[in-house]
């Protein structure tokens, strides 16, 4: 391969990764508090993605002045707020009341609100199972750094990626919430001993996985303009398979799995489609086999 | 009589069959279910058997396993590959397709069998849901790899798949599915997979060999999930990846939590209940209110999340054995 | 010298840690045919995970297992089971959400085992062998008084019951050496009075040699004709009763060390 070329793809699968390692933190902040593989966490992105189509299409209609660098900041905050809420909402209607009921009983109900947002959303007149063009928040612009094609939604991907992750690792490792978040993982009955109110941790998880699922919406559907109500899905499975490389339950581990995965996903699909399609699972397997609690995941063994 | 009375439950068990095959029959003949309706009983047998083997894998041995369908899709595409080039062959009538059928269906058993044992391997090692994690991504390779198969479709799916399972063919192959299971759960291999999902540390200290046993319920659950996927290619003559992935799984999945998990009468009664809701009952209803026949998952699944949190146990409890009862 | 007696369980300098954390060391042990032995000691000494190494939950580090004259350091738990040593839990494990009856056949599995076929097509086999491990499990459960529960679910009955439950599920394997981890937490005096003439019982009637982990002392001192002390992964003192008593690095392992 040559050098640019290498480059070329570095970029690229820095690009998805980026994507996928925003997805893979909201899967992995909710096991990691309440152990549920959150299988709806996919469909928080599409809800994300459509509500920024709606309230963009909505501005567009009214003015055409608007620079479209506020237009895209007003849509990033409807897809982080959209996010958020959808989470948050099916935490509170469908996972809560099932909080201490045996863990399969929420696993299930996951799937439903899955299906159900899926379905609802390819049932609703105004918007229907097929393809949707996202519109142009931002022109773009490419430019050639040393014979490496880049553009501004590149650039963007990767550089709002970042900036939301550090905020994240800010907000768990150095404020009070981020504390009683990472207490509550670690043992939700002594951290409600210790005062912590258990269920108000769980939302703001909920809120922020949400909100991280909204932006990966915002900026999937920006880079690939095309959304429907299944989008979520492949994606989702991809970044679920990104925590799991990391570690689930591992928030460094869920941005490590992300980005290693969308690199490896660009690698092999330049080398061949089948390989692309597949690595991630692949990927998964080995991970599984080899070393079960990921990357970054500490083991667990059991007493007796 | 004695030996009569010890074989009482599988005794009742095939009366209820036989007269239940007889009913249907008679209302089929008699134009009462007209062929519609009778496809969706066919789909109804189909889920038993899906559900059941997959409940010895989940229920029973406490494993967890999301991939399901993955086995299915293997017993189809062999079962379907089988028949379709042997239906190439000039044939004299000198052997039955019925026999040329069954062949096929165990044929894809067996492959779904051996793709068990190599995604059984894992579970020597994970489990919860990291073995649920496996599985999926097990059904999903599955699924990727016949995608890029051209000599079966690819993409396109396996298509002109002789129209083989006769109601009569899919009915036997579920009450056969549904005795092996039984006899299975209740003897002491049964036992030892319950222990399985009991305590795996402690059934390994009393002697089980736990490996062994999960092994042997992914080999069980992938050989039925073949037989059923076999069934169902040759019921709407193709065998199409979209119809193998986890979403199809996890309406496996629904079946078996619905109905209770651990309980096989529960899984029987909830696969021909959800069958006949999804594909019967919510359409009609639909029609009666004037919405588009899409709402109807969107209904079906609002009603999965309401069962699961005002019954989270399922609708039938592990104990109810009025339709399995046990022997002795 | 008494006459040789037959060696159960030999361990020989047998060593085991978690990370850096050395939760064995060094342990030995000649465990002849026929006694009743106790290990003691304060919490976190080691002591359960002597069992888990002796039942091959964990593989020790260093050192060597033998069991009847076996080697069976690093075996798998259910082939040490088969060769003959069965164990109770600190904790209770029992089968919870099924019969009483069954978890006792689920012991009784490794002994009758009618192939997978034969199962399915009910044959002549598998009746045998069901019906024998029926009569002997209604056996056992009648001699630990529990046969009037052969159909509850395990997990109802009271605690007592399934203390004697998981010891009968242990006898179910037809062992040679019972490992009894903690069989009286819990249990009051006149409780523990009945364990004793129990476990004296139980010894006689299956011809078992019997090691056993116990905090109350009350009823280590009276039932054990050895008792081997740990502190911190290491023996630090074995013995009869009245010489363990009387240790001085035994009461200072207890009660720590006294100012003079």
């Amino acid at each position: 391969m040559e050098l640019t070329t290498f480059f070329q793809q570095l970029i690229n699968g820095l690009q998805l990764g980026a994507i996928y390692a925003l997805i893979a933190l909201g899967y992995t902040m909710v096991y990691g508090i309440i152990r549920l593989i959150n299988f709806a966490h996919a469909d928080f992105l599409m809800v994300g993605a459509f509500a920024v189509y709606f309230f963009a299409s909505f501005i567009l209609t009214l003015t055409n002045a608007i620079p479209p660098i506020i237009l895209f900041i007003l849509g990033l905050i409807v897809a982080l707020v959209a996010g958020a809420l959808i989470a948050e909402l099916s935490n509170r209607l469908a996972y809560k009341p099932l909080r201490y009921k045996p863990r399969l009983s929420a696993l299930i109900t996951a799937v439903g609100v899955s299906m159900f947002l899926e379905y609802f959303f390819a049932s609703l007149p105004f918007i229907g199972p097929s393809f949707r063009a996202f519109p142009d928040l931002l022109k773009p612009v490419s430019f050639v750094v040393g014979g490496v094609y880049l553009n501004n939604i590149q650039l963007l991907d990767i550089g709002l990626a970042i900036v939301l992750m550090i905020l994240l690792t800010f907000i768990v490792n150095r404020t009070m919430m981020g504390k009683a978040m990472r207490a509550v993982s670690q043992d939700k009955d002594a951290a409600k001993l210790m005062g912590i109110n258990v269920e108000r941790t769980i939302t703001f998880v909920f809120l922020i996985g949400g909100a991280l699922a909204g932006a990966a919406g915002i900026l999937m559907a920006m880079t690939y303009p095309r959304i429907y109500p299944n989008m979520g899905i492949l994606p989702g499975l991809k970044a679920f398979v990104a925590a799991v490389l990391g570690g689930i339950g591992n928030i460094p581990g869920a941005m490590l799995g992300g980005f290693l995965l969308g690199i490896a996903e660009i690698y092999a699909t330049s080398y061949n489609s089948l390989l692309g399609e597949g690595i991630a699972f692949a990927i998964l397997i080995i991970v599984l086999l080899v070393r079960p609690q990921g990357l970054l995941g500490e083991k667990q063994s059991e007493k007796v | 009589m004695k030996k009569v009375w010890r074989n009482l439950p599988t005794l009742r068990l095939l009366i209820y069959a036989v007269a239940l095959y007889i009913l249907l029959m008679l209302l089929s003949s008699g134009g009462i279910l007209n062929d519609y309706l009778m496809i969706i009983i066919n789909i109804c047998l189909i889920y038993v058997i899906l559900a059941t083997s997959l409940n010895l894998i989940n229920g029973i041995t406490g494993l967890f396993s999301v991939g399901h369908m993955g086995f299915a899709a293997v017993g189809a595409y062999v079962a379907g590959t089988f028949t379709t080039l042997v239906w190439k062959l000039p044939n004299d009538g000198s052997v039955s397709t019925t026999l040329l059928f069954i062949v096929a269906l165990v044929l894809g058993g067996i492959g779904a069998a051996i793709v068990g044992a190599l995604i059984g391997m894992p579970a020597l090692r994970l489990k919860g849901d990291y073995l649920a994690i496996v599985t999926l991504g097990f059904g999903e390779i599955i699924r990727t790899i016949i995608n890029n198969i051209d000599a079966v479709g690819g993409p396109r799916g396996l298509l002109g798949i002789p129209a083989l399972s006769s109601f009569t063919i899919i009915f036997v192959a579920t009450v056969v599915t549904v005795l092996i299971l039984r006899y299975l759960v209740y003897s002491s291999h049964g036992r030892a997979m319950i222990s399985v999902r009991e305590d795996a540390t402690a059934a390994d200290l009393v002697g089980i060999n736990t490996t062994k046993y999960k092994v042997w319920a992914f080999v069980i659950g992938a050989f039925f999930a073949g037989i059923g996927g076999g069934l169902l290619a040759h019921l709407i003559q193709l065998a199409h990846p979209t119809q193998y992935g986890f979403y199809a799984s996890f309406l496996v999945l629904i079946v078996v939590y619905i109905g209770g998990v651990g309980s096989m009468t529960g899984s029987i009664l909830a696969a021909f209940v959800l069958t006949i809701l999804e594909k019967y009952l919510l359409p009609m209803l639909l029609q009666w209110a004037g919405l588009g026949v899409e709402w109807r998952m969107v209904i079906y699944s609002l009603l999965l999340i309401i069962v699961m949190i005002y019954r989270p146990e399922g609708l039938m409890p592990r104990e109810a054995k009025f339709m399995i009862p046990e022997d002795h | 010298m008494p006459e040789e007696k037959k060696v159960v369980l030999k361990i020989d300098q047998m060593s085991h840690s978690f990370g850096g954390l050395k939760a064995v060391s060094n342990f030995n042990l000649d465990l002849p045919e026929g006694v009743i032995w106790g290990i003691i000691g304060p919490n976190g000494a080691g002591k359960t995970t002597v069992f888990n190494l002796v039942t091959g939950v964990y593989r020790p580090s260093q050192g060597h297992i033998h069991l009847l004259g076996e080697e069976i350091t690093g075996k798998k738990p259910f082939t040490i089971v088969a060769k003959g040593a069965a164990r109770t839990f600190q904790n209770i494990r029992l089968f919870g959400n099924i019969p009483v009856l069954d978890n006792v056949r689920i012991g009784m599995h490794k002994n009758y085992r009618p192939s997978m076929f034969d199962c399915v097509i009910r044959d002549g086999k598998f009746r045998r062998a069901e019906k024998k491990m029926r009569e002997e499990s209604m056996e056992l459960l009648a001699r630990f008084n529990l046969h009037g529960r052969a159909d509850e679910i395990a997990k109802n009955l009271p605690y007592g019951e399934q203390r004697r439950l998981e010891i009968a599920r242990a006898l179910a394997t037809n062992p040679k050496l019972l490992l009894l981890d903690e069989p009286a937490a819990g249990m009051n005096p006149n409780e523990v009075d009945k364990l004793m003439e129990m476990v004296y019982l139980i010894r006689d009637e299956f011809k078992l040699t019997i090691l056993l982990i116990e905090h109350q002392m009350r009823f280590v001192m009276r039932i054990c004709e050895w008792i081997k002390v740990m502190d911190f992964g290491e023996t630090i003192a074995e013995g009869v009763a009245s010489q363990i008593q009387n240790n001085p690095r035994v009461i200072e392992a207890y009660l720590g060390k006294g100012v003079n």
